[in-house]
């Protein structure tokens, strides 16, 4: 297992947020973790990404024991963790900061085309949209080469259309990279759209309601009937009627 | 009407008819007291011409540098500190906030017995005028940083003075230089009562001097005046440097 989560146990002061979390992702998986707003499943990928000491349990990442933030490790916030103070190139260079003037150059354009941002290289963040943003950030996290990806609800400030965008955006680059991918949303389509596994956590406490397997080539149709019963069947889970 | 003539034609309109209005009130009224704008500009040109004047703002803006850049060394390290080190903000900030309403001038009679007759009586002054601000401001906006950016220093390897260096300060730069602003201004305030004490040259002298020495109130409005349009200035070339950072 590239990370594992064992008996994972979470509370602050009297709140109880996570309960026994066992969960291994493998390497290379695309694991989304999706439940109610408050379950913890933001706390769950802190844990991970080394920001939060479990109350009880550990989480390894290669059978080592995460204690502290690392650079082979990235989270990605939603688009507010660009800085407003660097250029795009500076953004995604941030990383690089031991590495030769010519090989970092080399790597910031390598990344720069890959999320498609060329010719936006001297831009600062607040010349950008949202969409645009986040691309800087995951470019960010690209550059400096980790192997597991934290995202957390990376996409939920941006509007419909660029989500979707930034969605098979997110997915072509993660074939190209084939980096581990643990990724929180509270969007059942978008994890159903995204995943090869998704966790359902429980209402808070969180624990971990289900798991189900995205047995879903890409590209994925949205109007394929196993999509639609995979969907239904996660917001069955989450006790929500599909309905409006 | 554009732009430019907005902002250079209306206020200059204004300044015309404050003028005339002076000039008339002065007239009208007869007073021997307030100098008309005519005794004030004859004033200035004197005092020009002399020399003098070139002398005390020079010896004015040494003061006020002097103090404000002391202010600016200490302050903003300390204001890094507290802001970085919670318990630290918690033990010291009761003080902080005690010793901030304290009027600078409160401190003069000290200044006075510590440094004597010189000029580091209303250095200190001024130094102690700015020094708060600029520790609060610089405090507050360390202590404001969004996490997610220290997360993201953090997550790529960066060791605490690395991310002081490379997340903190630029992130803090916008709103300190804002403090900046503020402290100068109280500066430039509390130099004209820092300079009628302990000290015989400057724009503050100059105008409790007049006074003293007979009654010149031309000489008084006219140290009135330049302290004005050297503040303005002042302050809007640390606007300028504001507007350039921030950009």
């Amino acid at each position: 297992m590239k990370v594992q989560f064992t008996d994972v146990s979470m509370r602050f002061g009297a709140m109880e947020v996570l309960q026994h979390i066992t969960l291994g992702v493998e390497e290379g998986e695309f694991l989304c973790i999706v439940g109610p707003s408050g379950c913890g499943k933001s706390t769950l990928l802190n844990t991970a990404g080394g920001f939060l000491a479990p109350s009880s349990g550990t989480v390894t990442i290669d059978g080592e024991r995460v204690t502290a933030p690392d650079r082979r490790r990235i989270f990605v916030f939603q688009e507010r963790g660009v800085f407003p103070w660097l250029t795009v190139e500076g953004n995604i260079g941030f990383g690089l900061f031991d590495m030769p003037d010519d090989a970092r150059r080399k790597r910031v354009a390598q990344y720069v085309q890959l999320v498609g941002l060329d010719g936006f290289e001297k831009a600062y963040p607040r010349e950008l949209s949202g969409g645009m943003k986040q691309r800087v950030e995951v470019a960010r996290a690209l550059a400096v080469d980790p192997d597991v990806l934290f995202l957390d609800e990376p996409f939920g400030a941006l509007d419909s259309i660029t989500r979707l965008q930034m969605r098979s955006e997110l997915l072509r680059i993660w074939r190209a990279e084939r980096k581990t991918v643990l990724f929180v949303t509270h969007d059942i389509e978008e994890s159903v759209q995204l995943a090869d596994r998704v966790v359902v956590l429980s209402a808070r406490p969180g624990r971990i309601q289900r798991m189900v397997d995205i047995d879903i080539a890409h590209p994925r149709d949205l109007s394929s009937r196993r999509y639609i019963e995979l969907r239904d069947l996660i917001f069955g889970e989450i006790g929500l009627a599909h309905q409006v | 009407m554009s732009k430019r003539f907005q902002r250079f034609a209306l206020p200059l309109m204004t300044v015309a008819i404050i003028l005339a209005v002076w000039s008339l009130a002065v007239k009208l009224s007869g007073t021997k007291i307030f100098p008309s704008p005519a005794l004030v500009a004859k004033a200035i040109a004197t005092l020009g011409e002399k020399s003098l004047l070139w002398h005390y703002i020079a010896d004015s803006l040494i003061r006020v540098f002097a103090g404000y850049s002391i202010a600016i060394v200490i302050g903003i390290p300390l204001g890094f500190l507290l802001g970085w080190y919670a318990p630290l903000a918690r033990s010291v900030n009761p003080l902080i906030q005690m010793l901030r309403p304290i009027s600078p001038l409160a401190w003069m009679p000290l200044a006075v017995i510590w440094f004597g007759v010189s000029n580091a009586a209303p250095i200190f002054l001024i130094f102690l005028a700015s020094l708060f601000p600029i520790i609060v401001a610089t405090m507050n906006g360390v202590r404001n940083v969004p996490r997610m950016y220290l997360q993201a220093g953090r997550n790529f390897g960066l060791t605490t003075p690395q991310l002081m260096i490379r997340v903190v300060a630029p992130a803090v730069l916008p709103r300190l230089i804002v403090g900046l602003r503020l402290a100068f201004g109280i500066a430039w305030v509390v130099l004209v009562a820092a300079e009628m004490i302990a000290v015989d040259s400057g724009l503050g002298y100059l105008i409790i001097d007049a006074r003293n020495a007979g009654k010149r109130y031309d000489l008084v409005v006219a140290g009135m005046l330049m302290i004005g349009v050297i503040g303005l200035l002042l302050d809007t070339g640390i606007r300028r440097v504001e507007r350039w950072i921030s950009d």
